[in-house]
């Protein structure tokens, strides 16, 4: 997995609530048994007028030219909620996305960005809403910065939040750490739980 | 000192505690469906590694597959039958348990895996498939993952946890006629919003709770997701004991003796704290639908389409009025008077005996109204045999119904069959969010009792006008 430490980059305005994986990925795009091929699926309902024949519409953010090669997203509460499916990430990662910034998350699919290395940042809507002021009038020249050992976003105009991240989502993404094979360093101790605990709850075994 | 439930279970799995409230928890069972596990079975086959306890390990084929008479691998859904194949082979390569297609215990697996008793109290089971929290109806700390974190538990036994704040919400007095636990939790979320449960694992508790059978319980859970919780969770008793006994993986004689008295510890001490507590009076909710686009907008079946105008919260107002013109509707409409095309029973939320018993009681003798296409898809196939030595089957058909093989079916749209573009349908599913059951089709949840009546009717209905022209 690519670490992520700095970055910088156009951002987006999805502002509305309750943006679910369905929307991110509609599941008539998730057609191979694969992790790849779901860029163009991203969004596919409010992107395409057509979604079947790709038809642009010419109205949604990401098809703008001012929002060309956007690698962050702003958008409200609730983002990502829904079904669990990774490919909403997996969706956002191979178009470009690098970080999301919203007011919450839904849990399974905060874990799921972390996971796969987009970044999930939560900060108050007064924030988000500043900071799509402030990128607004040229997105592509107005971008975002965003440090994530520092764990700071940085506004175009100046403007600076601190946001919180747990140390292990932290510690994955800045070090690009595969979890299984951090998990795995734990070996011994799981095998000694597991002991203890077939002892204690025999019929579960 | 006094725990809640939850914390006795996260204790009772907690392997090491990581940095800040992470944890390393044991993972007791793994559910996978075709759709999200053979993506995580490949994956762990190509980076060389194995499930470590596959004797623990479940898999369903419910999402893809075909729910129309006499099916097989092919399906509707565009390359479905790549799907079934390469999740049939991963599993089988796997070692892991498969209920195929053809298998009697086939359905949905947040059907079959109470019904073969595979979750159980005090466990911990984990599928990537976000309903997964129904199964905390019966004590399990049960809850929906990703198809990463699937492999991880899968090669590891275990999961990195953030561990959630906790919840209680009361359901007090007493419901009134018609009214279910679907029309109980479409109320909650209704009426603190889609995202009210972020960040906690909710125990569900109280008198009503008590009252209610294991089904409706887990008719409960399965919408803690769409109160965004990280899952729901109810204490087992008496009721969940005896729904467990005898059914295929549940520990037998000495064993069960066992587990039973284990059991019966799992309930939140008198005196725990939870971080937040919520309590609903059951006496004041009336059957429940939903009119707009998230779960979030439900309302008594009594009541009108709500003016965007009225909600202060900006974004909640913008997202009723997208909500409106996606559903073609505009405020002061009245719910009863909403003409439907579809009529949808089915989905891990409301496809079991019981909820078939109930739709076939109000369509008995009754006819389901010209130009609605009505659907009916049991949620396992033992549910279907059952319900066909039942004669509900007949009751069904009679009335107009189209009585399916048991899976996921039109609960979620991935390019197979739908009711049509624009069409209104009422469902008992789980989510109505756009285009969830079809390009632009318009979703309105609501209990079985509430689809079944709706369907005679041809409008959304109040179950309870037919109540009382019996
Ligand atoms: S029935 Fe619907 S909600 Fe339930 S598991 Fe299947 S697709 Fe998901």
């Amino acid at each position: 997995m690519k670490t992520f430490t700095q970055h910088q980059g156009v951002a987006a305005p999805l502002i509305r609530n309750n943006v679910d994986t369905d929307a991110i990925i509609p599941s008539r795009e998730m057609k191979l048994v694969s992790k790849q091929g779901l860029g163009e699926g991203l969004f596919a309902g409010w992107r395409y007028l057509n979604p079947a024949e790709r038809q642009v519409n010419p109205e949604f953010v990401l098809n703008q030219a001012a929002y060309q090669n956007t690698s962050i997203l702003l958008s409200g509460m609730n983002f990502g909620c829904g079904s669990s499916r990774e490919h909403a990430v997996w969706a956002l990662k191979e178009f470009g996305i690098q970080a999301v910034i919203a007011a919450s998350f839904g849990t399974i699919f905060y874990n799921n960005c972390t996971r796969n290395g987009i970044l999930p940042i939560v900060l108050p809507e007064q924030a988000i809403d500043q900071l799509m002021k402030d990128c607004s009038d040229d997105p592509q020249i107005n971008q975002i910065n965003i440090d994530l050992p520092g764990q700071q976003v940085l506004s175009p105009s100046g403007a600076h939040w601190h946001f919180d991240i747990e140390a292990a989502p932290k510690e994955m993404l800045v070090e690009g750490l595969d979890p299984i094979a951090l998990t795995l360093k734990q070996a011994d101790r799981i095998e000694k739980f597991e002991e203890r605990y077939q002892q204690q709850f025999p019929w579960l075994q | 000192m006094s725990q809640t439930l939850f914390e006795k279970l996260w204790q009772r799995h907690l392997v090491s505690e990581l940095d800040g409230d992470t944890g390393l928890l044991y993972i007791d069972r793994v559910f996978l469906h075709e759709r999200t596990g053979s993506i995580a079975l490949k994956s762990l086959e190509s980076d060389g590694r194995q499930v470590k306890r596959p004797d623990q390990v479940f898999c369903a084929m419910d999402h893809i597959v075909d729910t129309l008479p006499g099916r097989n691998d092919e399906t509707l859904v565009p390359s479905g039958k790549n799907f079934i194949q390469t999740t049939r082979q991963a599993a089988h390569a796997a070692e892991i348990q498969l209920f195929d297609i053809d298998d009697p215990r086939q359905g949905i697996v947040h059907v079959v895996s109470p019904e073969q008793g595979i979750v159980q109290p005090g466990l911990t089971l984990v599928c990537p498939d976000s309903h997964t929290c129904s199964q905390g109806a019966l004590g399990a700390l049960a809850w929906g993952i990703g198809s990463s974190e699937a492999e991880h538990a899968l090669a590891t036994k275990t999961l990195r946890v953030n561990k959630p704040k906790t919840m209680r919400v009361r359901f007090d007095g007493k419901l009134a006629d018609g009214v279910t636990a679907k029309d109980m939790i479409l109320h909650l979320i209704g009426s603190y919003g889609a995202a009210g449960g972020s960040g906690y694992v909710i125990e569900f508790a109280g008198a009503v709770i008590t009252e209610l059978d294991i089904e409706a319980r887990l008719t409960l859970c399965n919408m803690a997701v769409e109160f965004s919780a990280f899952t729901g969770l109810i204490a087992p008793d008496s009721k969940t004991f005896a729904y467990l006994q005898g059914r295929p993986y549940v520990p037998a004689g000495e064993a069960w003796g066992q587990a039973v008295a284990d059991w019966q510890t799992l309930y939140s001490d008198e005196q725990a704290e939870f971080d937040r507590e919520i309590v609903v009076d059951c006496t004041e909710i009336a059957p429940t639908v939903t009119w707009g686009t998230s779960p979030e907008h439900a309302l008594a079946i009594t009541a009108s389409v709500p003016d965007p105008g009225g909600e202060a919260d900006v974004h909640r107002s913008q997202a009723m009025t997208k909500a409106l013109t996606y559903m073609g509707l505009k405020p002061g409409d009245k719910l009863t008077e909403l003409a439907i095309t579809g009529a949808f029973i089915g989905s891990c939320t409301n496809s079991r005996i019981s909820d078939l018993r109930v739709a076939a009681n109000i369509l008995k003798g009754r006819q389901v109204a010209e130009g609605v296409t009505a659907i009916c898809v049991p949620g396992s196939s033992l549910v279907k045999r059952q319900a066909e030595a039942e004669g509900l089957d007949s009751v069904f058909k009679a009335a107009g119904f189209e009585w399916r093989e048991s899976g996921c079916s039109m609960c979620f749209f991935a390019g197979g069959e739908s009711f049509g573009y624009r069409e209104r349908v009422v469902t008992s599913t789980n989510r109505n969010f756009e285009s969830r059951q079809g390009p632009e089709t318009r979703s309105h949840l609501a209990s079985p009792a509430t689809v079944a009546a709706s369907a005679v009717l041809g409008r959304l209905a109040d179950v309870r006008e037919l109540e009382k022209r019996i």
